[in-house]
């Protein structure tokens, strides 16, 4: 692959990836134990802005592997700039359905206990009297 | 790559347009400098990425509408031969296959760009073996599930309190621990309702806080839609797991009897299968992520 590189370079690339992917995973799996409470008693981050800051460390970790992965092993980094953006770029669409669908996700969380009102409610007529009228066929208003 | 592909599609055009490894028609423009087989693996790659994304935005969706979710460190936590509670340690290990995998995948790729026979059958075969372990690892990871904690698709027996309480036993009082205290839980707290001669055993609480506080309440299910996603999702995956052991096992056989060779191309149809076999690699980051770490 990639004429510019020797054989011996490229191994060593490959190795290099082992370790980073392979520490990566590690540090990940560490502080998902840590911010559970597995590590440290007493210690967790599972409300409030240390949660944030948690998901924000791991989406960042698990993007970058993704990168490495698809511009080392995959070879992006090697290919035409051109090819690169038409792979790549369709799928900053996904951000809008991140937002979108999360949004939605959790506009129904906080309202289930009013769906719920709703799914159970007996709507029942005001009066015994009909609420507007019908009339026979031939009785219909017609135009002009 | 880009380079060493069009170069053969210039000595090889005269003789045999079959084996250019090129096949785009209409004249010697490649589009992006790439082969037509190798394109086309990236846009496949690029839809099934969407696939992928539809179903983990889902998993998102779906748990931001549900007031609680199984914790994955509950949830995920045996191992095998261990009768031990060691969260994500088991799906570490299936991480870490699957990177080795790809790693070899990555070694044989390179030893066919240098046309090395043997070199490729290896490092596929190393791949091949990956990507069994981690089948075999995803069955009794399911099997776990099915099987010891009777989870379905449509059941979902991992469940978490909405607000703090104390067990009762079923005459009403107040359960109690070994040492005598009382046996509460906490606002959060998982728990895992378990199956006694085949029923489940739904255990009753009393609530010492919240919205229900002193009432006495049945132990509910976890969110349904926990156990759909997880099965679907990671057997989605997993069967991509699958139909890529076949295929590197169908191209391995092909290089060992020399077919690639014949075509004098690099082995383009191994860097194609690597392509796939490095995105079922790339799924799993957003897999581990969304169902194990978050």
């Amino acid at each position: 692959m990639a004429g510019h590189q020797t054989y011996e370079e490229q191994k060593a690339l490959v190795f290099r990836g082992l370790l980073l992917l392979g520490a990566i995973t590690i540090v990940e799996v560490v502080v998902a134990l840590l911010a559970k409470g597995h590590l440290v008693h007493g210690i967790r981050f599972t409300e409030g802005f240390g949660h944030y800051l948690y998901m924000l460390l791991m989406i960042g970790f698990s993007l970058y592997k993704a990168y490495f992965i698809i511009f080392y092993f995959m070879h992006m980094a090697y290919e035409v700039r051109g090819m690169m953006l038409s792979v790549l770029l369709p799928t900053t669409l996904l951000i809008w359905a991140i937002i979108a669908f999360f949004q939605e996700g959790s506009s129904w969380g906080a309202r289930r206990e009013l769906i719920r009102e709703k799914n159970e409610e007996v709507v029942k007529p005001k009066t015994g009297q009909p609420q507007g009228y019908l009339l026979p066929a031939a009785e219909w208003p017609r135009k002009g | 790559m880009a380079d060493t592909s069009v170069a053969h599609a210039h000595d090889t055009h005269a003789h045999d347009h079959q084996e250019d490894g090129i096949n785009w028609e209409g004249g010697e423009k490649v589009p992006f400098k790439a082969s037509y087989g190798k394109l086309m693996m990236w846009y496949f790659l690029l839809s099934d990425a969407f696939t992928f994304a539809g179903f983990l935005i889902a998993y998102g969706a779906l748990r931001f509408s549900t007031p609680t979710w199984p914790e994955a460190d509950f949830v995920f936590a045996s191992f095998p031969f261990v009768n031990a509670h060691w969260p994500l340690i088991f799906v570490t290990f299936m991480t870490f296959v699957l990177i080795f995998s790809s790693v070899t995948m990555v070694r044989a790729v390179q030893e066919g760009h240098r046309e090395n026979q043997r070199g490729v059958v290896f490092w596929m075969f190393l791949t091949i073996l990956g990507g069994a372990t981690f089948l075999g690892s995803q069955a009794y990871e399911w099997t776990t599930l099915i099987a010891k904690e009777h989870m379905t698709v449509s059941v979902n027996p991992f469940g978490r309190h909405t607000a703090d309480g104390v067990y009762l036993n079923a005459d009403g009082s107040e359960a109690k621990n070994e040492d005598g205290t009382p046996k509460a839980f906490a606002k959060g707290d998982n728990y895992l309702l378990h199956k006694h001669n085949g029923e489940f055993d739904i255990p009753k609480l009393k609530y010492t806080s919240g919205q229900h506080a002193g009432q006495v309440k049945d132990a509910t299910f976890g969110p349904k839609a926990f156990g759909a996603l997880f099965f679907f999702i990671t057997g989605f995956h997993g069967f991509h797991v699958f139909s890529g052991v076949l295929f590197l096992t169908i191209i391995m056989i092909n290089a060992a009897s020399g077919l690639y060779a014949a075509r004098r191309n690099g082995y383009e149809m191994v860097e194609k299968i690597g392509l796939y076999w490095h995105f079922v690699d790339l799924v799993w980051v957003f897999v581990f992520l969304v169902f194990y770490l978050l």
